[in-house]
């Protein structure tokens, strides 16, 4: 893709936080977009994600966003040209004590107010929902029909397509080594490939967002955690038909459309590094767990195992909106969620920037709520 | 000639045909990697053993890049496919936890 050394809009991170705040920039008007990405496309986070999608939130503020997120989802085909892999097979939460369970009922009670329909399920009708499920030490299921996943790889690409068909220019094996800051204003950035001159700058760069964050002046507090995933052969469908969580078991288990069935757990640790490498630890801990909840996998192949970071922030929200370097955004910190919230946070942030009224007032995730203490502490993740 | 157009799939696992491979490539996906991603080649039972190769050189010649200058694609564990089961049968105190049905 030619290159120029001049921009309307420069997006630091090719992830699908990148590309959909790119697609939408130039939906809604601003065409000179360059997309700078140190890797290829989907080589980050969001190729190594769990690609799950739901609304089912602790927080007022990820709920407008997962719901707005998979009001989006739901039409993402036809406004992209091309499926980005939606199955819609819903969350079923799996609470393991009481107190885990009226945990997530308080959830719920927030979710209705908003006009999400999750709702507690038997566990009966838990396993009406997924036959293969065993939970008889459980304590209590919720659900939310409309939640499930899709094909991260599918919508970075479908959402890079119909970008590059209304102007935007992506740049991979293109590293962010500076931002030009001039009077307090962000003006450019320098790349492994040239400086690009632009009159707004947007870090999207996930795990690495606190160090790009740096290179204009700004602190972040985040940091990246590094998760692990496996992915088995496909096999026939109706295994694992919803996506099976719980904060408390410490796992996520689903199957994808054409068959394999993905899944993971938190690591013991919390490790913070920037090294994607997996541990044979992970892959036997996971098959227990697997094996434990959907006792019929235990005939399946694991094919693929590997590992991701999580953008952690200290409260688990995200961080979107403007620095005190002007013309300088965020849109990082999404704690694991960035895949799901990346339509709505990339429209909305794209509504800012055009002058447009934005769907969901973002006002709170500005980042200089670690200094005021105000916290937007997310209880609904592992 | 004449007849239908002979459909030649490169990698079995996923039913993905050499057709597919050079529009992607045409769209600027310049590394197995990428390939993998938009079309799953490598992606089944057989992580690409049977068309990594095929892929590589496809990619040589698409490009006009000599072979030994693409990036090869990434090769992730277990390489062999292995039993839950299996994987789960093995001994020693696990670094991970799997809290599930503690009732703390």
């Amino acid at each position: 893709m030619e290159w120029k050394d001049r921009a309307d809009v420069v997006i630091i991170g090719g992830g699908i936080v990148g590309i959909a705040t790119a697609y939408y920039l130039a939906r809604f008007g601003r065409h000179d977009v360059v997309v700078v990405e140190k890797g290829t496309v989907c080589s980050g986070s969001t190729g190594r994600c769990g690609a799950g999608i739901r609304a089912q939130w602790g927080t007022e503020m990820n709920c407008r966003l997962g719901i707005a997120a998979l009001d989006i989802f739901e039409n993402l085909d036809a406004e992209l040209g091309m499926s980005v892999g939606l199955n819609q097979g819903g969350y079923l939460l799996i609470a393991y004590s009481d107190s885990e369970f009226e945990n997530l009922k308080k959830g719920i009670a927030l979710q209705n107010g908003l006009g999400i329909k999750s709702k507690t399920v038997t566990l009966s009708e838990a396993r009406e929902i997924c036959p293969a499920l065993d939970a008889s030490d459980a304590t209590g299921f919720v659900y939310h029909a409309r939640d499930g996943h899709a094909d991260p790889f599918l919508t970075a690409f479908a959402y890079l397509e119909a970008a590059k068909r209304i102007g935007v220019s992506y740049h991979k094996r293109t590293e962010c080594t500076g931002i030009t800051v001039k009077g307090g204003r962000a003006t450019g950035i320098d790349t492994s490939r040239g400086h690009i001159d632009a009159d707004v700058v947007i870090n999207c760069s996930g795990a690495c967002s606190q160090i790009v964050a740096k290179f204009a002046g700004v602190d972040l507090p985040n940091w990246g955690e590094r998760h692990e995933i496996m992915i088995t052969e496909p096999v026939e469908a109706g295994v694992c038909p919803p996506m099976l969580m719980s904060f408390s078991g410490n796992y996520y288990i689903q199957q994808r459309p054409h068959g394999s069935i993905i899944c993971g757990m938190s690591p013991a640790g919390h490790p913070q590094d920037f090294e994607n490498k997996t541990t044979w630890q992970f892959i036997t801990a996971m098959s227990r767990v697997l094996n434990r909840i959907l006792p019929v996998t235990k005939e399946i192949r694991i094919v693929r195992h590997w590992a991701g970071l999580y953008d952690m922030t200290p409260d688990g929200s995200p961080i979107i909106g403007e620095t005190d370097v002007k013309n300088f955004y965020h849109s990082t910190g999404y704690s694991g969620h960035g895949f799901m919230l990346s339509p709505i946070a990339g429209k909305v942030l794209a509504q800012q920037l055009t002058g447009n009224t934005p769907d969901i007032d973002l006002s709170v995730l500005d980042y200089r709520r670690f200094a005021r203490g105000e916290l937007i502490m997310e209880p609904h993740i592992t | 000639m004449g007849g239908a157009k002979k459909e030649v799939i490169v990698c079995r696992c996923e039913e993905i045909t050499i057709d597919e491979i050079r529009e992607w490539i045409d769209r600027g996906c310049d590394t197995i990697n990428e390939l993998k991603r938009i079309l799953r080649v490598g992606m089944g039972p057989c992580q690409g053993r049977g068309c990594h190769d095929i892929i590589l050189r496809e990619l040589s010649r698409w490009l006009g890049t000599p072979i030994d200058q693409i990036e090869a694609g990434t090769v992730r564990p277990p390489v062999k496919p292995i039993k839950t089961g299996l994987l789960a049968s093995e001994g020693g105190e696990p670094a991970w936890s799997g809290k599930t049905g503690q009732t703390s």
